[in-house]
């Protein structure tokens, strides 16, 4: 009987569902990216390609202020991204891509180089990489155009190293890094 | 004996210590008798308040953070109203950790460290000029046009700045370089004050005159007070003697009567300018609570007779007068002493304002001091709404001075020739009297890249190739 109170005990422990604190670094990465990606795509098909591609309302411009037009897909992306940094979140994340328009946004790290070109082929792809002397779980998933408006603008931008982007294809890749502590 | 004397020596010593911890205990806590701790002589930005350490230090020390906070609490709006372009983000994110490990960005003191005056170059840059390069060494790979540049010029040429480049940016450019017509009747926008007050609820009061003033008595006014005061939008919006003499001393007391009320009373109308007035040179020892300013106290060459002024709102505005045309110029030149400021008078500026004051030249066509130094800009009300307000920090858009284009410049002059005018030092103090000697090259090379891109797009067919 008195060994039965531990497996019992054990057996509790393993029947409930995994807590947050057990989920796994690619688990968690999955999780952020799913939100970031289903903002991502409601901003620009709801906002940027209803308004400037079909209803013709409003024009979307990387110089939003001046010329007092919507943020870009990429640039709403960035925003939210410089805010979670601002609150000193410890996760971080960003959208680059092989053609990358501005060329901040071109890979970077060994890491960078290979997931992105591996996600060509429409998978996520996961590695750990050493960045400033700390290491980081870094998931990098597909970005594919999924409006009209991300690949007219990409093709004709006088900075744009592509211009033969369809529909569908994968234009880049959303990286998310998680520290390993 | 000799045993009692070597105690009597430790005594003193410790006696001496002690009197000299407790002085310096106390001098580190008192403002003003601080300079014993002063490590080097501070930025033309920072010496008007050197002597209250913990502004910038925290308090009490609290090491790097509590001084990157003590920054961020002067001039993290200024950096979000400019679209930094080297945000801090930008440099904690882990992908860019060698560019971190290049330049340290996310602490503002790593390129303007105070207290080292003689490495200190204009807007308290304390690196040397070539540091764009420690990150962007390779920039001929992207641009080819950049090969050859000095890698000193790229911050000194007028073509880039590390915070601010909103009227620098390429596109921004050759928007500009398309349509660069002079502006013959250039005006400055008009100052929406009237309105903001509206909007406020603060012109809610019927005029008052000269008979209905309450603080006669209190107050003992001179007639030329008296006539001064019911000449002024004031008396005309119902703004009676106690609505600024009056003050209440809060915690229930009765209100009492001041003969000079101070900036607070002004703010209780008129917030963001009393703010401005604040944030810049003119103001900011009454924000951290020292003595006013005094000409006196400036580095700038400020006129003898000037010196023991002590600046307030009225000593630009004028009690009871409250004349905007004299605080735009003569107020100015009353104590401000320098080959820029002399040089005014003698300007075409000047020439422009003068016939605007003789009613002779359009409204908003005169160019004062306040038309560049204190400019009209768009400010935001509570309900986030845009309202035409004059900043009153002097500070704002000085340094570098092509923060000046957006807000100023270009209400009359071309993109070009307002790049060229900024970056001749010799023609700025001058006051802008002849033409630049000086050629700023971004617009043309911006024209050139534009048309690289659009000989791009029409060899890969998509020029145009919108639904």
């Amino acid at each position: 009987m008195r060994k039965l109170i531990p497996l019992a005990a054990l057996g509790c422990v393993l029947g409930q569902p995994a807590l947050a604190a057990e989920w796994t670094h690619k688990e968690i990465a999955d999780a952020l990216h799913s939100i970031m990606e289903a903002d991502r795509t409601v901003y620009t098909k709801l906002i940027v390609n209803r308004l400037q591609n079909q209803e013709k309302v409003i024009k979307a411009s990387e110089h939003w202020k001046d010329d007092k037009a919507l943020v870009l897909p990429a640039q709403m992306f960035r925003y939210g991204s410089e805010a979670v940094a601002e609150k000193g979140a410890k996760f971080s994340y960003s959208l680059l891509s092989l053609w990358p328009v501005n060329k901040q946004n071109n890979a970077k790290t060994p890491v960078e180089k290979e997931g992105l070109e591996a996600v060509l082929k429409g998978d996520p792809y996961y590695k750990t990489e050493t960045l400033g002397g700390k290491k980081y779980f870094t998931a990098i998933y597909p970005d594919k155009a999924v409006a009209k408006a991300c690949i007219t603008c990409h093709n004709d931008h006088k900075d744009s190293p592509r211009k033969d982007f369809k529909m569908g294809d994968v234009m880049g890749g959303v990286v998310v890094r998680l520290p390993i502590q | 004996m000799k045993r009692f004397a070597a105690y009597r020596i430790w005594a003193l010593w410790l006696a001496a210590s002690a009197l000299l911890a407790a002085w310096f205990a106390w001098a580190v806590q008192t403002p003003g008798e601080q300079s014993v701790f002063m490590p080097g002589q501070t930025t033309h930005a920072h010496h008007q308040i050197e002597m209250k350490c913990a502004t910038c230090h925290g308090e009490p020390f609290k090491g790097a953070e509590g001084i990157q906070q003590a920054c961020l609490s002067c001039h993290a709006a200024e950096l979000k109203a400019m679209d930094d372009s080297h945000p801090v983000s930008k440099f904690t994110d882990p992908r860019n950790a060698g560019t971190l490990a290049k330049l340290d960005a996310r602490q503002c003191v790593t390129c303007h460290t105070e207290h080292k005056r003689e490495i200190t170059h204009p807007a308290g840059v304390t690196l040397p000029d070539d540091f764009c390069i420690r990150c962007h060494a390779g920039v001929e790979k992207e641009r080819p046009s950049h090969k050859g540049m000095a890698f000193t010029s790229c911050a000194t040429s007028g073509c880039h700045n590390f915070h601010d480049n909103r009227a620098l940016y390429e596109d921004f450019l050759i928007r500009h370089g398309h349509g660069d017509a002079a502006k013959s009747a250039g005006v400055v926008r008009e100052r929406g004050l009237k309105e903001f007050m509206v909007y406020m609820d603060y012109l809610d009061g019927e005029p008052v005159t000269a008979a209905e003033m309450d603080g006669r008595v209190e107050l003992q006014p001179t007639p030329a007070v008296v006539k001064n005061w019911e000449h002024t939008a004031h008396a005309k919006a119902g703004v009676n003697c106690s609505a600024c003499h009056q003050v209440n001393p809060g915690k229930g007391g009765e209100p009492v009567w001041v003969k000079r009320p101070d900036h607070q009373v002004c703010a209780a109308c008129h917030k963001p300018e009393v703010d401005g007035f604040l944030s810049g040179l003119h103001g900011m020892r009454l924000k951290q609570g020292l003595s006013p300013m005094q000409p006196g106290l400036a580095e700038l060459p400020m006129k003898p007779d000037a010196a023991h002024k002590s600046l307030s709102c009225t000593s630009c505005h004028g009690a009871h007068t409250f004349d905007t045309r004299r605080a735009a110029v003569e107020a100015c030149l009353s104590c401000h002493d320098d080959g820029h400021a002399r040089a005014y008078k003698a300007s075409p500026h000047f020439a422009l304002w003068h016939e605007e004051v003789q009613g002779r030249g359009p409204k908003g066509s005169g160019v004062s001091c306040a038309t560049c130094h204190m400019p009209r800009i768009e400010y935001l009300t509570p309900e986030d709404e845009t309202r035409t307000l004059v900043q009153h920090n002097q500070n704002d858009n000085l340094r570098p001075n092509e923060k000046m284009i957006r807000s100023v410049c270009l209400s009359c002059h071309t993109l070009q020739f307002s790049l060229d005018a900024l970056a001749d030092g010799a023609l700025v103090t001058r006051n802008f009297m002849g033409l630049p000697k000086h050629h700023v090259d971004s617009i043309r090379m911006a024209l050139e890249a534009e048309k690289r891109g659009q000989a791009r797009n029409a060899a890969s067919g998509t020029a145009g190739d919108e639904e």
